[in-house]
């Protein structure tokens, strides 16, 4: 079926609440959903997987593996946006990306900067030699 | 010639207009759906703050173990590789559940939801039994600052899967009850967005909780 032809007939179905290829699905729409979730799958698996082998491999340099992990995790977290909530970069979709960019701004503020003020103040609390203990 | 006639067959108030709507104002106002998706990934956003504010709490406190067991002793690798293997076979089954509604196929949908109910309930499950253990070996919140970081972050994504599984017995529910009505589209809409997000949560903290706490 052809948007030109259903155009019309579309309107009925839900007529205050319809969106192109969202609320009235044909067969091809339906197949191409489902493969969009099965690329996100194999992605988010490829990722995961990648994520739990690194601790356990010597392959890498030990030091380098936290910041692989943390590569890893942020490309899951974007398959997962795109493949799975949508958020894409059609025109509908502008206000929901910039909701995520200042999301994105105020989650690196607080954990970067938390990190960052309390591992200034260990440095200048902590007395000559002693680990500290909380 | 009354304004409720105008009204009725004007396609910018109807709605029909929000079919060409394309963002940038353009082509009227858009869709109630685009408008409460909308609406619902700014609460998700916030959510997503409150986690990291625990992140940031976890990641200062990492080190503060007070002489008790670090998290190099006390995670089993196995048990949350099989929970993150849960949580993430849920995403998909319950993005499955989002097209058998856009096909308004409710078999496929009761099924779809049921296994993502199930796939939920097995990833609680293993948590609590991991919880219950690591209190029963004196690894409990308590312990050290660690630890009640450690059981905060991972309890608040815990008791999120909790309320995500009630939502999902309660979509389930009006479903059945009221069909595929417009409003109750959007209901689920939101409840598929919670879902995923949970899951993105996820992604985080095995990574920034388990694999790093193992590898350091």
């Amino acid at each position: 079926m052809s948007h030109a032809d259903t155009g019309q007939r579309d309107l009925r179905i839900d007529e205050f609440d319809a969106v192109p290829g969202q609320e009235s699905a044909s067969d091809r729409e339906l197949t191409h959903g489902v493969r969009t979730y099965l690329i996100g799958l194999a992605l988010a698996v490829l990722l995961t997987a990648l994520s739990f082998w690194l601790p356990t491999t010597t392959l890498v340099w030990g030091p380098g593996i936290p910041v692989a992990l943390i590569v890893f995790a942020i490309a899951q977290m974007g398959v997962h946006l795109v493949f799975f909530l949508h958020i894409t970069t059609s025109p509908d979709n502008t206000n929901n990306v910039l909701a995520l960019a200042f999301g994105v701004l105020i989650v690196l503020l607080v954990i970067g900067g938390s990190i960052w003020i309390m591992a200034n103040m260990n440095y200048n609390m902590m007395p000559a030699g002693a680990p500290m203990q909380m | 010639m009354t304004t409720t006639d105008i009204s009725a067959t004007d396609p910018y108030w109807t709605g029909h207009h929000a079919q060409a709507a394309a963002g940038h104002g353009a082509g009227g106002p858009a869709s109630k759906r685009i408008i409460v998706g909308y609406g619902f990934w700014i609460f998700l956003l916030s959510d997503i703050v409150m986690f990291s504010a625990f992140f940031a709490a976890y990641a200062v406190l990492r080190d503060a173990t007070a002489g008790g067991p670090r998290g190099a002793e006390l995670f089993n690798l196995r048990n949350v590789a099989i929970e993150t293997a849960c949580l993430l076979a849920s995403s998909f089954t319950c993005g499955l559940a989002s097209l058998s509604v856009q096909a308004r196929r409710s078999g496929w949908f009761y099924a779809a939801m049921t296994l993502t109910f199930g796939l939920g309930a097995t990833f609680i499950l293993l948590e609590a039994r991991e919880f219950a253990d690591l209190v029963a070996r004196g690894a409990g919140p308590t312990r050290s600052a660690f630890l009640s970081a450690f059981f905060t972050l991972v309890g608040c994504h815990g008791l999120h899967v909790t309320c995500g599984l009630l939502w999902l017995l309660t979509m389930m529910a009006q479903i059945f009850a009221k069909g595929f009505r417009a409003d109750i589209l959007r209901r689920f809409l939101c409840f598929s967005l919670f879902w995923h997000a949970l899951d993105i949560i996820w992604v985080a903290l095995f990574t920034v909780v388990y694999l790093m706490g193992v590898h350091a």
